[in-house]
């Protein structure tokens, strides 16, 4: 066997390429340990919402009491008419937002541009904490209203127990997201990573667990806000 | 864009041996150090789940006798005595244990990718077993709902331990479950990214192939234990209703509406089920390797045993409902599960027969690791085929809930991967601890071992067959049963207690070994997988030395003709020596 061949990890065409990856010895994905454990770990974290958005579904089918109508019940007044999914519709809006401003700064990061990627970092930092501010402010106004884990004046107590625990689990791991961004951010600014190699791809690690969370929260808004 | 190894970076990389006692002993972040906190740990709860075992024995061998076990209790000893076993001691000694001793040394790594991610894995495990512990002396005591947990009777009065024990519990699983996502993240990453020149995954010990497979498994089904835990524990301190109906308890209204209990059963076996492999993999590959040393042969069909591994591991996903044949789920359902349940029947058949074919001809030293391999092979064919009558609706509802369900599970996942854990244990313990054991002390252990647990579980079939219920405190009047099936009992009773007691000779010839044992030789089995090759011995911090080690050949060139020794280690270059018949490797 030649082992030149096992080493070069030469890029090669589709099918023969994905063999020549996993044939390889020492690793089998090109990326650094950070990043493909990130990847599993997020791979393992779409198992978790998964269940729950499954189990909020199961839930919901075989309730017996009426599903309360999302465009009502998430509804804010404006200008005097109830306008549906209104707050919803920023709230996402600025987590989209946060994504495209983390992308920037990877790329920031990965040009060493170390002022540029620390402001982006912090303003997606700013972003994901307006959105836990918006849903800290729509869990006041359902709780207001009545809205309980066990129950709810508008219909099937399951409302509330799956809004509650889907968008907490969620904004968890948003507000964990926002420390974890910050962390680096400063870490970036003051030069922790120079001392180690000068190597950015940390800001790439955190990016993906950033998009992960975004994602995750256009499947909630789908299942949950939309259906 | 080429990317530049970190394996390759080796020299870049500090290594900082940890200088005091506590650092390398305790907040150790060495992989070996974790490994053993790991393994005594499991062991300790496991020895706690095996006293709850011979109480329970003791009420059902000799029913009335034992004033101190009264049905609560009964109830508390199974639950813990199950969950304790295949989560707290099983789980965790195979991939916390022998994963995080194996796959650095075995790949050829330095240690794990994070070792201090690693070190907070075993604290928050150790978490977890103090939370489960505490839960025992808690008031009300500790959940008595099965292992299973289900509800709603898990959160309605008339259960033991519904206060406190039932939050404990599942708190305890939450934490366990972090505890091995930390780890398993960990296990995954050094066998994918950390592995040492030469050694690519087709030329891996199948011990690191099963110990890999099973974490993945874990890192995709813990998530539906975690959320059933989480979605339990609102349900009994919030009052939500996910799994609870409307339902009365002793005559009040606790408050529930309309939740699904159903949904706990399909995300608990959306679990439980890969939870089976999660403990059977890495018993599979560990045997594997086991056999094939100790029969100075190489293992037969090398990639059919990974993709039988990989095809297992995959189909665990897609069976779980046939947990569920009585739950009253649609009888459809039903022959779907049936049908992927028998299918894994294949893959597993095959492991098998390879094993058979591994020793056929070989060259068999009758030691004890290979003993309790070649016991192993016994006990797990045992238990499959019993598996593959549960796996049929029509066999399973019958069946269902008698004995025959209790022989069937205990031989399979609780005999067979304990000889196993045994076997694993007599083969590096050499290279864990640098002493040698008794050897005549091993050979009885075995042959009580062995011999005590088919004479306790083989009668269990018998009773499964004449309708006796699992998880009963007491027959009472159940007139079906013949007077001799109490005689049984009895027998299966002092068989288990015989079993409970013979573990004693193992701990005291572990402990005489590390007291007074000789010294080993550094490869005492002329095994070829790199563990044995370590330049220190035991392994010391950081495991090669100066350099790492370069891997020419597969890890079953045993009895290569044409060649002195009757073993070739991994890393020795292909021009000193001929390769195997295998070729491994080769593409």
């Amino acid at each position: 066997m030649s082992e030149a061949v096992l080493d070069s990890g030469a890029e090669a065409p589709g099918k023969q390429a994905l063999v020549e990856d996993w044939s390889r010895d020492k690793q089998v994905f090109g990326v650094p340990w950070g990043k493909a454990m990130m990847w599993i770990f997020l791979l393992s974290d779409t198992f978790i919402f998964s269940c729950f958005l499954v189990g909020y579904m199961m839930v919901r089918i075989s309730t017996t009491d009426p599903w309360p109508n999302p465009s009502e019940v998430f509804a804010l007044e404006a200008f005097g008419y109830p306008v549906p999914l209104l707050l919803i519709a920023i709230m996402t809006f600025v987590l989209i937002t946060s994504s495209g401003t983390m992308a920037l700064a990877v790329n920031m990061g990965y040009r060493k541009d170390r002022k540029k990627t620390f402001w982006l970092m912090v303003a997606t930092a700013a972003l994901g904490a307006t959105f836990v501010g918006m849903q800290a402010f729509e869990w006041t106004k359902l709780i207001m209203e009545g809205v309980r884990p066990w129950g709810n004046p508008f219909g099937a107590a399951q409302f509330g127990s799956s809004f509650f625990m889907i968008t907490g689990f969620h904004g968890m791991h948003v507000s964990a997201g926002v420390i974890y961004l910050l962390v680096v951010a400063f870490r970036v600014r003051n030069g922790f990573y120079e001392k180690r190699g000068g190597n950015y791809e940390i800001v790439e690690i955190a990016g993906l667990y950033w998009h992960f969370v975004d994602l995750v929260w256009v499947f909630i808004f789908a299942f949950f806000y939309l259906w | 864009m080429s990317y530049v190894a970190i394996a390759d970076r080796d020299h870049e990389q500090e290594h900082h041996d940890p200088q005091t006692f506590i650092t390398k002993y305790i907040w150790s972040q060495d992989h070996k150090v974790i490994a053993v906190q790991y393994g005594i740990t499991a062991i300790f709860v496991g020895l706690i789940a095996l006293s709850l075992s011979a109480m329970m024995r003791l009420q059902l061998g000799f029913p009335d006798e034992f004033t101190f076990i009264n049905p609560e209790n009964y109830y508390q000893f199974i639950t813990m005595h199950g969950m304790i076993m295949v989560i707290y001691l099983l789980t965790a000694l195979f991939l916390g244990g022998f994963g995080n001793y194996l796959i650095p040394l075995m790949c050829g790594s330095r240690d794990m990718v994070f070792p201090y991610l690693n070190m907070l894995s075993y604290w928050v495990y150790l978490l977890s077993v103090i939370i489960l512990v505490v839960s025992f002396f808690v008031p009300g005591g500790s959940t008595g709902a099965g292992w299973t947990l289900y509800p709603p009777q898990a959160i309605m009065q008339g259960t033991p331990g519904i206060d406190l024990g039932i939050i404990l519990m599942l708190v305890s699983l939450a934490v366990f479950i972090v505890a091995f996502t930390m780890g398993g993240l960990n296990y995954v990453t050094t066998v994918l990214q950390a592995r040492c020149k030469g050694m690519t995954l087709m030329r891996m010990p199948l011990s690191v192939w099963g110990i890999f497979t099973a974490t993945v498994l874990g890192l995709l089904a813990f998530p539906a234990l975690l959320v059933s835990a989480i979605m339990m524990l609102l349900d009994k301190t919030l009052l939500t209703s996910f799994f609870m109906p409307a339902i009365s308890s002793m005559g009040a209204d606790p408050g529930y509406t309309g939740g699904s209990p159903i949904l706990f059963q399909h995300l608990f076996w959306f679990f439980g089920h890969p939870e089976v492999y999660i403990v059977a993999l890495p018993a599979f590959g560990i045997v594997s390797d086991l056999l094939s040393t100790h029969a100075r042969k190489n293992i037969f069909g090398y990639r059919m045993m990974v993709w039988a591994i990989i095809a297992i591991g995959g189909l665990s996903f897609v069976v779980w409902a046939h947990h569920m044949y009585v739950s009253g789920m649609n009888p459809y359902f039903g022959f779907f599960f049936a049908t992927t349940t028998l299918i894994i029947a294949v893959p597993t058949a095959v492991k098998v027969y390879n094993w058979v074919l591994t020793l056929w001809e070989g060259n068999i030293h009758l030691r004890v690791p290979m003993l309790f391999s070649i016991g192993f092979i016994f006990t797990f064919i045992h238990g499959g085929l019993t598996g593959l009558f549960l796996g049929n609706v029509t066999i399973d509802l019958p069946l269902s809930d008698t004995y025959f369900v209790v022989a069937h599970f205990h031989m399979v996942m609780g005999v067979s991967p304990i000889l196993v854990v045994f076997g694993a244990i007599y083969h590096w313990w050499p290279k864990i601890t640098g002493k040698m054991y008794n050897e005549t002390l091993g050979k009885w252990h075995f042959w009580m071992t062995f011999l005590g647990t088919y004479a306790i579980y083989l009668p269990m079939h018998y009773l499964g067959f004449a309708g006796v219920p699992r998880r009963y405190f007491a027959m009472g009047n159940t007139e079906f049963l013949p007077e001799s099936a109490q005689d049984l009992n009895a027998v299966i009773t002092m068989s288990a207690l015989f079993v409970a007691l013979t573990q004693i000779l193992f701990f005291v010839n572990m402990i005489w070994s590390l007291w007074k044992g000789p010294k080993s030789d550094p490869n005492p089995w002329d095994a070829t997988t790199l563990e044995w090759q370590t330049p220190d011995h035991p392994p010391k911090h950081g495991n090669w030395g100066h350099d790492l080690p370069v891997v020419h050949r597969w890890a079953y060139d045993y009895s290569v003709p044409g060649y002195d020794d009757d073993f070739i280690p991994q890393n020795v270059p292909a021009g000193k020596a001929p390769a195997g018949r295998g070729h491994g490797g080769e593409h």
